[in-house]
């Protein structure tokens, strides 16, 4: 099977082909750059991304905390971890940095705040 | 807050803030207003990463950079105040008025940062017919909703444009589980990074469509169905390629427009730039009336944060050396001409004599060509051009020299 990756390691954009058997790579082409087939080979055999979100966060002076995976999960667990966000609240503070919830979807991947929220008094 | 300032830095977004916290450094008395609840500006919304990889060597999300630009938090500043008027009482005095929660206020200053960012492009500024539906938001619109309130929008969604902030919202609004039915661009080429097009639309099988506009929108009282039709190389609507598609909710990311309010209203007339739509600078970012510096998108439209906050650190070295000296020093500036696909280049005019740094963008996407000074044909390496990615170009001095008054940049082989 045939496999094309758009690289995006710089402004040029080179499309890397690659054959494909088993989840095996047989052959690469097309790369401009060794940054660029190392990319390639990541997007064909295990693509990852950082997920970032809302979690609604309560009796803080934001309605909500932003948070993301702390390093990139699978592309295909993506789904999974987003629902697992969507069904969570947490209670001001929050510190920026502070972990929101613990190796989400077993990834081995904590999620954590990337904002601060300060407890309102009232 | 006092009645007198060497510095008021105006808009507290991370050109403001670096603009500021540089003043601090150097030791100007600097005061920053900003209209907000909070310091921080856009990137307060963001929750994507791309943000701070020069500014800070990490790639941080928006909240994550606009907190660490806070972290040294010495600067005098006030929130929810807006600056009504800037009056220019002579080269060394300039009178700002703000309308605080506290009352009305005047200041002196010697200088101004004017760093007021970005406005979105709406709705009746597109070619886009139809009546004042719920379901019309602008990205940002959208974005403050999601991520500052964590509301959802709509659930059908039509985004326009495709530069990187429609890229971005595209994604956005499919992590979150909303049906993206396409991105529509006018232009025969997306307008963001490949890393977008990518990351935004590829990863979520989101189609982009092309050389088609958003005629009308319709519905009864919410968006129910928008018409498009596609535009020939002029972006002269074809007739009877018109099509509907089904959607709640229209995003519209049709372009950053530099918020130059203020400026426009002031007496002394501020010279701007028809292309870029902010205030001609010289090379210490400073405008025709002495003391007056812009940095950010209220400059130009920046594609990263970093290139905002380096301007608003350029701006504050400048309004130190006007304070040292009573105005800057006197020079024979060189307008930078456009030549072949140039579209804009700021600053607009530089003296030659120092190391420079040209913030240039392209008209159409060219691959392997170079930045080249037709006068000298001194060239400036790039490896392929996009009008969705801004050149930053540092020229150094040498490649400066027998410039004789005349400055054309192009772009070629």
């Amino acid at each position: 099977m045939t496999e094309k990756i758009i690289c995006i390691m710089c402004p040029l954009g080179c499309t890397v082909k690659a054959e494909v058997e088993d989840g095996e790579i047989v052959s690469i082409e097309g790369y401009g750059c060794e940054d660029g087939k190392e990319y390639a080979e990541q997007e064909i055999t295990s693509p990852k991304r950082t997920v970032m979100s809302v979690v609604e966060c309560k009796d803080g002076d934001f309605p909500t905390v932003s948070v993301k995976t702390s390093e990139p999960v699978e592309k295909e667990e993506i789904d999974d971890v987003m629902r697992a966000l969507s069904e969570i609240e947490i209670q001001a503070p929050v510190k920026t940095g502070e972990v929101i919830l613990k190796n989400v979807c077993n990834s081995g991947i904590d999620v954590v705040a990337t904002r601060s929220v300060e407890k309102v008094q009232d | 807050m006092k009645d007198e300032y060497e510095c008021v830095v105006i808009g507290a977004g991370p050109a403001g803030l670096a603009a500021a916290l540089r003043c601090e450094e150097l030791g100007l008395d600097v005061l920053m207003i900003e209209s907000k609840e909070r310091l921080g500006g856009i990137p307060l919304q963001c929750t994507h990463p791309g943000f701070g990889n020069f500014y800070y060597d990490e790639n941080l999300t928006g909240t994550e950079f606009a907190e660490r630009l806070l972290e040294k938090d010495e600067i005098e500043y006030v929130t929810e105040a807006h600056v009504s008027s800037i009056e220019y009482v002579s080269d060394l005095k300039k009178k700002v008025k703000v309308i605080t929660p506290d009352g009305l206020f005047s200041l002196d200053t010697k200088t101004i940062i004017y760093s007021t960012g970005a406005r979105e492009r709406h709705r009746f500024e597109t070619r886009i017919q139809g009546d004042r539906l719920s379901g019309v938001y602008t990205a940002g619109e959208a974005q403050t909703l999601m991520d500052v309130y964590g509301v959802m929008p709509g659930k059908r969604v039509v985004v326009v444009g495709s530069g990187d902030i429609g890229l971005i919202m595209a994604r956005r609004f499919a992590l979150e589980n909303a049906e993206v039915v396409g991105v529509i661009e006018m232009q025969p080429f997306p307008g963001g990074l490949t890393r977008n097009v990518v990351q935004c639309l590829h990863d979520f099988d989101i189609p982009l469509y092309t050389q088609k506009i958003v005629k009308e929108i319709r519905g009864q009282k919410r968006v129910e169905e928008i018409v498009t039709a596609d535009v020939d190389e002029e972006l002269e609507v074809i007739p009877g390629s018109e099509e509907i598609i089904e959607c709640d909710t229209v995003a519209l990311a049709t372009g950053l427009i530099p918020y130059t309010k203020i400026l426009d209203e002031m007496e002394a007339e501020v010279i701007m730039d028809p292309v870029t739509r902010g205030p001609r600078v010289d090379e210490n970012l400073e405008t025709n009336l002495p003391g007056i510096f812009a940095a950010g998108n209220v400059l130009t439209i920046n594609d990263y944060v970093d290139f905002a906050a380096y301007q608003g650190e350029k701006a504050a070295e400048s309004a130190r050396k006007f304070v040292e000296y009573d105005g800057m020093p006197s020079k024979d500036w060189i307008e930078v001409k456009r030549g072949k696909n140039v579209r804009s280049v700021v600053p607009q005019y530089i003296s030659g004599d120092c190391e420079v740094t040209l913030n240039v963008r392209v008209k159409k996407p060219e691959p392997e060509v170079d930045v080249i000074i037709r006068e000298t044909d001194e060239r400036i390496k790039t490896t392929s051009v996009n009008p969705g990615e801004m050149l930053r170009l540092d020229i150094s001095e040498e490649k400066l020299e027998d410039l004789e008054n005349k400055i054309t940049l192009e772009v070629r082989r």
